[in-house]
């Protein structure tokens, strides 16, 4: 059973580019291009990851973080936020908000690909260190 | 008229005053003082109108004419032009707790006793004349109201009326009433309620019963002015109330400007308009009131002159005396006896006030340093004082009622009274100098003044009182026609040869040419003590200084309060200083010790309540003997003064200094505003253009490592994703182009090629660039170019630009399924314009002014995104505006934005340069 990435990101390039890697490392890939469009694709399908873009239309990338984090059935889901935008306030405030790795653009899709599976995999991991 | 009566009515009036002055003395004390108005001290400073106005000015009138006039003519533009200059002088007495003229003078230069000791001198022997003048007035009134024979009515009879000399009588009896008067508290510079009073009632019943014989000369002997002034000139006395040619106005000038410097400088108008003005803003009132009531009691001077000319036609009369021989020609006894009344007031008046002032002067400003120099009062001694000044005071009023006496012995009988007068005149305007300069100039010093008094006084004994003796026949007549000692430039009526003058004109210009003289010329070259410094910056800056104390700071020894109170009870009374003292402590809020050593403010404090009893000179050198220690010394003084200016200084420059600050701190706040918001739009600008730029090269460097990292890709796939990269790479390319222009255009760094431009060429121009898009995207295009457009003046290539942003923006925007836009140019008056139309969804409202700024399209909007980097409309709108049109955008009713801009035509462009 493999793993669903969300993207949410509305530049059709990157979008592209993060399909074809997600899908090589085994990922189910949905796309949404707008935070509204996010929501409701997490309302219909609950991924193990969010890959999340900061500058987006109509809701923004921290709106939508917000609105995870807010709802416990999402509690599982992992987030990563993109930003093109490299000031350290962003990334306060989505670690505030709730994401587990912030990533500025551009980005290495090596380091991305070995994140994306450290973030969803170790979860079983864990565990499975816990009933040893 | 049986002299009985007319003494009786003489004491009846002035128990009359004395009652009217205990009264208003018992009211004051209550709290109530009843002489606070302006009116009340207006008239009380119509003391100015003496025996002289009452009987003089009529006298002068009927063998002059109008030459009585100028006398009033001087005060009058004091008044209503200069009244400054009483402002000035009222504050001053007011601060310094100045007790008279004498007391002013010496405490200007420096409170030296011997000034104040020769201005006492000159106001006692200047004063003597008027006096005299005063006496002769009514002793002269008193002769002729008692004597009714026809003869008495042409000359008083000048033998002893009861056996003793009527105007000794007189003279005795002025001065115990003045005494009973004016002695009555120790405070020389405290109100008199109770005198002012008495002096004001007496100015209107001398203007009433002067109005009254002036009545009943006009309408009643004759019938209105018209009759009586055209009777007199049918009699041949038009001279005396017209102008003629050949009339010498010299005398004119003199007159003026000797009453000028009186109404200033006679001792008892100072005392009346300084010493006992009880509130600097009645000068306001007094400044119109006070010539009023001079007008209105001339009005009938040449009516009733002329009415004594024509009732002793071709008689010689004595004309002073009008006043009463008419009524008394005409059988009006009761109408002579009112007009004795009013005559009496005006020369009570007078001879109360002047002896008051001059008593005080005597005292304060001549006995008391010499009883001082004498040693005859010890210090250490702690006698009761006040007992010695009040009897130095009455004895002072006697003895100058007495001189006034002598005089008129001596001189009088020969003179009128307006010659007499004007002598006493000349010689008060001898402190002119002293006092104007004083008030206005730092620089005058205590040398300078005391040369040039002593000068113009000694100029005006020569040129106009020793004369008066030799004409009586005291010194030999050949002093006057040939010069002491045959020396002939002597002569006291053409001094250094200079004749053709009046003796009054030739003496006040000798004296003052001496007195002025010296006292610049001394004043220029002698050094101001330190004292005199100070105050002299006191009086100068009066206005500047009152509020503060600064001017006790040369008192740098110390005394204790004990040493202190007692000195000053000594001279004002134990009580009265104790409660003065608690007063002060309680005001400042201290608590006043006797062992303990009193501050600045308390020696100025004592100084001036010393003052107030025995003047300024006095004061301080009794203070100067409880203070142990010195005077401060010059340096130190010269330092004080300049602190003290530099502070003056300081602080209006600082009250500037804040004014301009805060317009400083307003623009300030207004800048740091502005700075703020250019700081978060830069800072905006700054994360957009990183983001702008980070967006291509996330994709550059992520299908670049793709392509690495997956050689098995399929060479559609492989194509694809180069093809993306070739697209960011000219989307990078394209955005940096762009950023740079833009700051180039807004650091004015372009190079812009100006030229006059064909619209129609470079529109075509810009849609053939255009046309591969256009085609591409499916858009149906319309243009409409009229013929014969005018040219524009642009940048050929920027404009090419604006159009390509615009319209590709439109093919952005159109609707997708049947896009269509409309580009069109019409020629408007000055300009032509562009505009670009699309069918696409239009503009938020709130959006149409923000779409011109620069990364607009990123942010806020709800659209799906469009191509393009953010610049675009903001480029477009740097180059319209650099070119001199507008740019803005309106949405079409049915949809669809159009955007427009303007271009200045080639053609009014150079009408409107050359036109400005």
């Amino acid at each position: 059973m493999s793993h669903t990435v969300l993207v949410v990101e509305d530049e059709p390039n990157i979008v592209l580019s993060l399909q074809f890697i997600l899908r090589k490392a085994g990922f189910t890939v949905r796309v949404a291009g707008d935070g509204d469009q996010a929501l409701r694709a997490i309302d219909d399908y609950v991924p193990d990851l969010v890959i999340l873009d900061i500058m987006l239309p109509k809701q923004d990338g921290f709106a939508v973080c917000e609105a995870i984090r807010g709802n416990p059935a999402c509690r599982d889901i992992r987030i990563i936020m993109l930003s093109a935008k490299s000031r350290e306030a962003d990334k306060e405030r989505a670690m505030a908000l709730g994401a587990d790795e912030f990533v500025t653009k551009p980005f290495s899709t090596r380091a991305l690909d070995k994140m994306v599976k450290e973030i969803v995999a170790p979860r079983k991991t864990v565990l499975q260190t816990k009933q040893t | 008229m049986s002299g009985g009566v007319v003494l009786t009515v003489s004491l009846l009036y002035l128990g009359l005053l004395f009652a009217i002055a205990q009264v208003v003395d018992l009211q004051a004390a209550k709290g109530r003082p009843l002489t606070r108005n302006p009116y009340i001290y207006t008239l009380s400073i119509a003391a100015y109108c003496t025996s002289w106005t009452f009987y003089g000015s009529v006298g002068l009138a009927a063998t002059r004419g109008l030459d009585f006039l100028p006398i009033y003519l001087g005060p009058t533009l004091v008044f209503i032009l200069w009244s400054v200059i009483w402002i000035k002088i009222v504050r001053i007495c007011k601060v310094h707790r100045i007790t008279s003229i004498a007391d002013f003078i010496a405490s200007r230069y420096g409170k030296q006793a011997r000034l104040g000791g020769l201005v006492t001198v000159i106001a006692v022997v200047g004063t003597t004349p008027y006096i005299s003048l005063q006496l002769k007035s009514i002793a002269t009134s008193f002769r002729i109201l008692v004597s009714s024979s026809e003869q008495a009515l042409l000359h008083a009879p000048s033998e002893p009326i009861f056996f003793i000399d009527t105007t000794l009588v007189v003279a005795l009896a002025l001065a115990l009433f003045a005494i009973l008067f004016g002695t009555r508290h120790i405070d020389a510079s405290e109100h008199h309620e109770g005198l002012v009073a008495a002096i004001a009632f007496e100015s209107v019943v001398k203007l009433v019963t002067f109005l009254a014989v002036g009545f009943f000369v006009t309408f009643g002997l004759f019938n209105g002015f018209g009759d009586l002034f055209s009777t007199a000139a049918d009699k041949g006395l038009n001279n005396l109330f017209t102008v003629s040619k050949d009339h010498d106005y010299s005398l004119w000038m003199t007159m003026t400007v000797l009453s000028m410097a009186a109404i200033i400088c006679l001792p008892r108008q100072f005392y009346m308009t300084a010493v006992e003005n009880p509130d600097e803003s009645f000068l306001r009132k007094a400044t119109w009131l006070f010539p009023l009531y001079l007008l209105v009691i001339n009005i009938f001077v040449l009516p009733i002159a002329l009415a004594g000319r024509l009732s002793f036609d071709g008689i010689s009369a004595d004309a002073d005396m009008f006043m009463l021989t008419v009524p008394l020609f005409h059988d009006q006894a009761i109408l002579a006896l009112v007009a004795f009344v009013g005559g009496l007031s005006a020369a009570t008046s007078m001879v109360i006030v002047a002896s008051i002032a001059l008593s005080t002067m005597v005292c304060n400003d001549l006995i008391m340093p010499l009883l001082l120099r004498w040693r005859w009062l010890n210090i250490s001694k702690n006698d009761d004082l006040t007992g010695l000044l009040l009897t130095i005071r009455r004895v002072s009023i006697l003895l100058i009622l007495i001189l006034g006496y002598i005089y008129y012995l001596i001189a009088s009988e020969s003179y009128s009274l307006v010659t007499i007068g004007l002598v006493s005149f000349a010689a008060a305007a001898q402190f002119a100098p002293s006092i104007i300069g004083g008030i206005f100039w730092k620089g005058a010093s205590y040398r300078g003044a005391v040369t040039g008094l002593a000068l113009g006084f000694l100029v005006w004994l020569y040129t106009l009182l020793l004369p008066s003796f030799a004409q009586s026949g005291w010194l030999p007549l050949s002093f006057i026609e040939e010069g002491p000692y045959g020396l002939e430039f002597l002569k006291p009526y053409a001094l250094f040869g200079m004749e053709g003058f009046d003796r009054l004109t030739h003496a006040l210009f000798w004296s003052m040419f001496a007195n002025i003289g010296a006292y610049w010329m001394v004043s220029l070259l002698s050094h101001q003590t330190a004292i005199e410094r100070i105050q002299g910056t006191l009086f100068v800056d009066v206005f500047g200084h009152t509020d503060d104390e600064r001017d006790s700071r040369y008192w740098r020894g110390s005394a204790t309060v004990a040493d202190l109170q007692q000195l000053v009870g000594r001279f004002v009374g134990v009580q009265r200083v104790a409660l003065a003292f608690s007063d002060f402590a309680a005001e400042r809020d201290i608590n006043l010790r006797k062992s303990q050593s009193a501050d600045a403010a308390l020696l100025d404090f004592a100084e001036k309540m010393l003052a107030g009893a025995i003047g300024s000179a006095t004061a301080r050198v009794m203070v100067g003997s409880v203070v142990k220690g010195e005077i401060v010394g010059l340096d130190e003084v010269y330092r004080i003064l300049d602190e003290t200016s530099q502070v003056i200084e300081y602080s209006h420059r600082l009250e500037q200094k804040s004014a301009e600050l805060e317009r400083a701190t307003a623009q300030l706040r207004n800048a740091n505003e502005r700075l703020k918001e250019l700081d978060s739009l830069k800072d905006h600008f700054l994360s957009m253009v990183s983001h702008e730029l980070r967006t291509p090269l996330t994709s550059l460097r992520a299908f670049g490592e793709i392509l690495i990292d997956n050689p098995e890709v399929s060479p559609e796939e492989r194509e694809r994703f180069l093809n993306v990269i070739i697209k960011e790479s000219s989307r990078l390319t394209r955005l940096i182009d762009q950023l740079l222009d833009l700051a180039r255009m807004e650091a004015g760094q372009m190079d812009w090629s100006l030229d006059t431009v064909d619209m129609d060429g470079t529109l075509k121009e810009a849609m053939a660039t255009l046309a591969g898009l256009i085609k591409e995207s499916e858009v149906d295009v319309a243009i409409v170019i009229p013929n014969d457009l005018p040219k524009v003046r642009a940048d050929r290539d920027q404009l090419i630009q604006v159009i390509i942003n615009l319209v590709s923006n439109a093919i952005k925007f159109c609707d997708k399924a049947k896009g269509h836009i409309d580009v069109a140019v019409t020629s408007g008056d000055d300009v032509l314009e562009v505009s670009v139309a699309d069918n696409g969804k239009g503009i938020p409202v709130n959006m149409l002014e923000k779409i011109f700024e620069k990364f607009h399209q990123s942010i806020d909007r709800d659209e799906d995104k469009p191509q393009g980097s953010g610049l675009g409309l903001a480029i477009c709108r740097e180059i319209v505006t650099f070119l001199g049109g507008k740019i803005w955008v309106t949405n079409r009713k049915d949809g669809g934005a159009v955007f427009t801009f303007t271009v200045p035509r080639a053609d009014r462009l150079d009408v409107r340069i050359s036109a400005e």
